[in-house]
């Protein structure tokens, strides 16, 4: 790959960008024509599909004693049943970053061995030409296990090794603090529960491999597979054009894949496997459970001056999964910092991220935290938070590119009428129902990768876009096209922007906030260049109206190519290509992230939240919520809002009602469905709003934006829980909140 | 899901000859189909029932209410008679399930459904409900959401239905049709704990079909309501749940009918607590010492103790919302 110069700041005129576009797939996917990856079929060329359906491990942990498959092989329409013991060895090349991004550990292999490391771990797989076939003989294979308890207590099992971070000296500090508080917070697991299962086809064609999958990076099933099965990278092919919501958990590629692809090249038939609702609990990850213990010292005028997080958090035994619980090293002016982390190895699979990965875990505790000072010091939270405000970031010194984190406090401030708070809990009533605001703070890295693209203007003036990204609804595909539209000059109806091949020029795996700086900015770079070969096209064409004019002075709006001083001296994109007998005009570009970064770089919310508690009953209901964000230009604020909404409601479950309740026996996931595991309602997230400070951030990205789609979510457990303490006097530091923990006396 | 026969019953009797032939009915599915699905329910063959003509809603003579058992959970919480006149039947079914399921599922399938417990939905794990003898999972698991009344060694899942709650203090009494005949059980009697045959969950006898749920006439004026208490606001089973007559003349109370939902394997009715209110003038004092009475005999598991303190709660509230404040 080559890298790309620094795109010159756009010249063009920003009709696009900015404003509130519909998404340009709405209409397919409301009318069910989107195509998500278990709709592949016939039409798409891929026929004779079969169906595979996993069966998963009834225990916790321990080894296979026997698989009898007679009866489900009995079943008309079955055509095989495949588990350790007759599948064969697959090579299972290491496969690391960054060509995945597998934690460290071994991961699990498909049908290799009798080991069963957690519950629900897929241990064989039926394959039948229809899936209902599949489905029942799947519950008719007979597996016997030697089975032996789990270990699954996050507090007691033995831990890693503690990562450490620290500066100054924090025990020492903490020590001599005039006030001092210790707290410990505890998080329950979180499921992603994307509206959309997990699901592939798979069809080899000799050695070569074809999957249409659901995927946040179509990269990772092609590397991963090609790993697998010991075939080379280019053998693969992977597309995934819409995603059905997914929340990180398929950022990664999980056994069900690799089995689905195993049972295809067994049979030599494409074959499609979906995970059901209940498995989606199973194999495909989750946001860890965690104890957040916390000590703070500060002066007496809230000014921090240690602070100590004593961090335990899951991870399987056969991997290492870490989030990035860095938010308490950057958030506050602190010259004494300790952060000990200790992964907890459990009978679990493997977690893995989950919006607002790390951050959303660690504003939890830091930021109820700093609550909780507040209260015993008597100063506003959000006072509080300002004096605490650093001038560099405290953890590298550096400078913050942009952070206007204390613009988010002011504006959210006055919208929200914060000055209708009480400072004393308890003190306000309505009815039945004890009212209460609480505000948190959050921050999010503003990160980018490389990333390439290829644009093509065809002679009808129309533009096609590719990279390989990949758009699980944040609306990717409508904001490329609306960044794409403005470097070319062209209205959105004529710029469409594919993704979801990983035969398109490669992008980072759609994830990390961070596919509007590093694919945005990539196809920012690719269609000024593209313009710019059209602008030199005409320029030297001495047929052209524009013959001999600067090209820096040719602007084009509307497909018309014309001079800054004279929009009426121009041509079309059209007459340009016709004239110049050219079929088509093409240009590949790409974005790389400096190599030096000089700036601090984040994104930033303040999240408000009003509760209404009913005290006897122990409900609790968010009245209202407002996110200010600090995340740099907003493309789409029709689809900003769609994002902030949705990570809003996020931590609306993450404060109130999303817990994986496993049963300490054997593992099972007892909640393994959307009746149980409770995810809000519309009823539960009446007024929800989002404000975004205005203002670019260059340093971040060449398109000026720090990322929005994990931010959002980051602050806003902890300012409901804050909210729920500021309406009942009641701290509940155990997540979700709920009505036992709330259930007072009279 | 297990292979089975699918017919459409065009009469009840037509109906009746199918159950007695081990034919299982299937109305609205919403129930059925979801655990056949999970191979919790495994019929052999199915008949179904919606075709017949059994959804009317209607006032009987002396003022009580007759609902057929395939009229849907939506049509019966819309009905104007309905509203008018039991305001609780209308308020526990808008309180139940979702719009989608209120429009698919009847009256006579929400009186049958079976429990919500995640072991019995979980055919892995060991459960007397569906394997009689295999043990109960609960008792010693997870076991928040169960019932600390009416309970057994052999079972504590609660009976999950909101308006099955609301028939059970109104005394509302099934109508069935069988092999032998019409008859009729008062619901407190149709639903059975589970004792030591938890796999008994209604005395249904084979081939017997419900065809209406019948509230007897109670003096009017008569004020009447359902409180549900969930985690969250809307889609989700009673964490308890309290539906409340009260006929009240000369600022007395002269009819007190109570029941709870989500802390018994049955409904729970609460006759402690309707002596209690009977013959006495409402008052914040009543409703508190009458809910003193509310969770008597109950006996909390590891997660669910919270519900004892909760019903007491749920019960004052609720007599208090519709005894009005006087
Ligand atoms: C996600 C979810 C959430 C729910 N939430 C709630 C809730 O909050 N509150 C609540 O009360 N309910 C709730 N329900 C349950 C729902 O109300 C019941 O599933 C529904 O009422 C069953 O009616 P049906 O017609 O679909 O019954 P079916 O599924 O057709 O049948 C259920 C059972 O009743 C038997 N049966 C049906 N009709 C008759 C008859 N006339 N005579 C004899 N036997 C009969 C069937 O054989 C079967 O055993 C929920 C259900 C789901 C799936
Ligand atoms: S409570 Fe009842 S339904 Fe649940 S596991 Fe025990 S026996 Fe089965």
């Amino acid at each position: 790959m080559t890298p790309q110069p620094a795109p010159r700041p756009a010249r063009q005129p920003q009709a696009a960008v900015g404003t509130p576009r519909s998404r340009v797939d709405g209409r397919l996917k409301v009318t069910g024509q989107a195509r998500f990856a278990a709709d592949h079929g016939p039409a798409d060329g891929i026929d004779g599909i079969v169906h595979a359906v996993l069966v998963d491990a009834t225990i916790g942990r321990g080894r296979i004693t026997s698989i009898e498959a007679r009866a489900a092989l009995a079943v008309p329409d079955v055509l095989t049943v495949i588990h350790h013991g007759n599948a064969p060895r697959l090579p299972y090349r290491d496969n690391s970053f960054p060509d995945s991004i597998h934690p460290p550990g071994e991961r699990l292999r498909a049908f290799q061995d009798n080991h069963v490391r957690f519950f629900g771990q897929p241990v064989a797989v039926v394959v039948a030409t229809t899936l209902e076939a599949a489905r029942h003989a799947a519950r008719l294979v007979e597996v016997t296990y030697d089975a032996e308890p789990p270990q699954l207590d996050l507090v007691t099992a033995p831990a890693h090794e503690p990562d450490i971070y620290t500066r100054g000296d924090a025990a020492a500090a903490l020590a001599s603090a005039p006030v001092q508080l210790e707290m410990t917070y505890r998080m329950g697991r979180n499921h992603h529960n994307a509206m959309e299962p997990h699901a592939i086809v798979a069809r080899w064609d000799g050695d070569r491999l074809t999957v249409w999958e659901k995927t946040q990076w179509v990269a990772d099933p092609r590397n991963e597979l090609a790993a697998v099965f010991g075939i080379p990278q280019a053998a693969v092919r992977c597309y995934s054009r819409f995603v059905g919501g997914a929340f990180g958990n398929s950022g990664r590629t999980w056994v069900h894949s690799v089995a689905a692809a195993l049972a295809a090249r067994e049979l030599r038939r494409p074959v499609k496997l979906v995970l059901s609702r209940r498995q989606l609990y199973f194999g495909i990850g989750f946001r860890p459970a965690y104890e957040y213990g916390v000590r703070l010292g500060s002066e007496r005028d809230g000014r921090l001056t240690a602070v100590v997080h004593d961090v335990r958090g899951e991870t399987s035994r056969y991997e290492r999964h870490s989030d990035d619980l860095a938010l308490g090293r950057m958030l506050y002016d602190t010259p004494n910092f300790r952060q000990d982390v200790r992964l907890v190895p459990l009978d679990v699979n493997t977690p893995t991220w989950m919006r607002g990965p790390g951050w959303s875990t660690t504003a939890t505790a830091l930021e109820t935290s700093l609550d909780e000072l507040a209260h015993e010091l008597g100063i506003d939270p959000i006072e509080l938070r300002i004096r605490n405000e650093p001038a560099d970031d405290p953890a590298t010194g550096q400078p913050f590119s942009t952070r206007r984190l204390h613009e988010c406090y002011t504006t959210g401030m006055r919208e929200f009428g914060w000055h209708r708070r009480s400072s004393r809990p308890r003190a306000v009533r309505e009815g039945d129902w004890l009212i209460g605001m609480g505000m948190a703070a959050g921050a999010y890295p503003a990160e980018s990768a490389p990333a390439q693209a290829h644009a093509r203007l065809g002679a009808d003036g129309t533009v096609v876009v590719r990279s390989a990204s990949s758009d699980m609804g944040p609306g990717t595909t409508t904001s490329m096209a609306q960044v794409a539209a403005d470097a070319l000059g062209l209205p959105m109806w004529s710029v469409q922007f594919q993704l979801g091949d990983s035969m398109m020029p490669p992008a980072p795996v759609h994830a990390l906030a961070w596919t509007m700086a590093s694919v945005g900015s990539a196809v920012q770079a690719t269609c000024d260049r593209l313009r710019r070969k059209a602008v030199a096209l005409a320029v030297g064409d001495d047929r052209s109206p524009l013959h001999g004019v600067p090209a820096d002075e040719v602007v084009v709006r509307r497909g018309w190519l014309h001079t800054r001083a004279d929009p009426r001296r121009g041509e079309t994109y059209q007459q340009l290509l016709a004239r110049n007998g050219r079929t088509h005009l093409e240009a590949v570009g790409g974005y790389e992230p400096p190599e030096e970064i000089r700036y601090s770089m984040y994104a930033y919310s303040a999240i408000f939240a009003e509760v209404a508690v009913d005290a006897r009953l122990g409900i609790v209901r968010v009245r209202r919520m407002l996110g200010v964000f600090d995340a740099g230009r907003i493309v789409n604020p029709k689809l900003a809002d769609s994002q902030a909404h949705g990570g809003m409601i996020g931590g609306l479950g993450q404060a109130l009602l999303e817990h994986t309740v496993t049963d300490p026996r054997d593992g099972r996931i007892l909640n393994a469905n959307l009746a149980d595991y409770l995810v809000p309602t519309n009823a539960d997230a009446t007024d929800i709003r989002a404000i975004y400070i205005e203002g670019v951030d260059n340093e971040a990205a060449p398109i000026g934006v720090k990322g929005l789609g994990e931010v959002v979510q980051v602050g806003v457990a902890p300012a409901i829980a804050n909210a729920v303490f500021n309406a009942t006097g009641r701290r509940v530091r155990d997540l979700p909140i709920t009505p036992e923990a709330l259930l007072m006396p009279r | 899901m297990f292979p089975f026969t699918y017919t459409r019953a065009t009469s009840v009797h037509e109906a009746i000859e199918a159950g007695e032939r081990g034919g299982r009915y299937i109305a609205g599915g919403t129930t059925l189909v979801d655990l056949m699905r999970e191979t919790v329910e495994r019929p052999r063959a199915l008949v179904d029932i919606v075709g017949l003509p059994l959804s009317d809603v209607s006032a009987t003579p002396r003022g009580g209410l007759r609902i057929g058992a395939l009229a849907r959970m939506a049509d019966v919480a819309a009905d104007p008679v309905v509203r008018q006149t039991y305001p609780a039947v209308a308020q526990a079914l808008e309180l139940s399930a979702s719009a989608q399921l209120r429009n698919m599922a009847t009256i006579g399938g929400n009186v049958m459904q079976r429990p919500r417990c995640a072991y019995f939905r979980d055919v892995s794990a060991p459960c007397n409900r569906r394997e009689p003898g295999s043990g109960c999972s609960a008792l010693e698991g997870y076991n928040r959401t169960h019932a600390i009344l009416g309970t057994s060694e052999h079972c504590v899942a609660t009976h999950p239905s909101d308006l099955a709650v609301v028939l059970t203090a109104l005394e509302a009494t099934v109508h069935m049709v069988g092999p032998e005949g019409r008859r009729a059980t008062p619901i407190g009697q149709f639903l059975l704990q589970p004792g030591d045959t938890p796999d008994r969950e209604q005395d249904l006898r084979p081939g017997e079909l419900i065809v209406a749920l019948e509230i007897p006439p109670l003096p009017r004026p008569l004020r009447s309501g359902y409180l549900k208490v969930r985690d969250r606001e809307s889609y989700e089973f009673a964490l308890t749940s309290v539906a409340v007559a009260l006929h009240i003349r000369g600022g007395v109370i002269h009819t007190a009918k109570v029941a709870a939902g989500g802390v018994g394997t049955i409904p729970w009715k609460l006759p402690a607590v309707e002596q209690h209110l009977v013959g006495r003038r409402p008052s914040p004092d009543l409703w508190a010492q009458a809910a003193e009475r509310a969770a008597d005999g109950a006996r909390p598991l590891v997660h669910n103790g919270f519900k004892t303190e909760l019903l007491r709660r749920t019960v004052e509230r609720q007599l208090r919302i519709v005894g009005g404040r006087s």
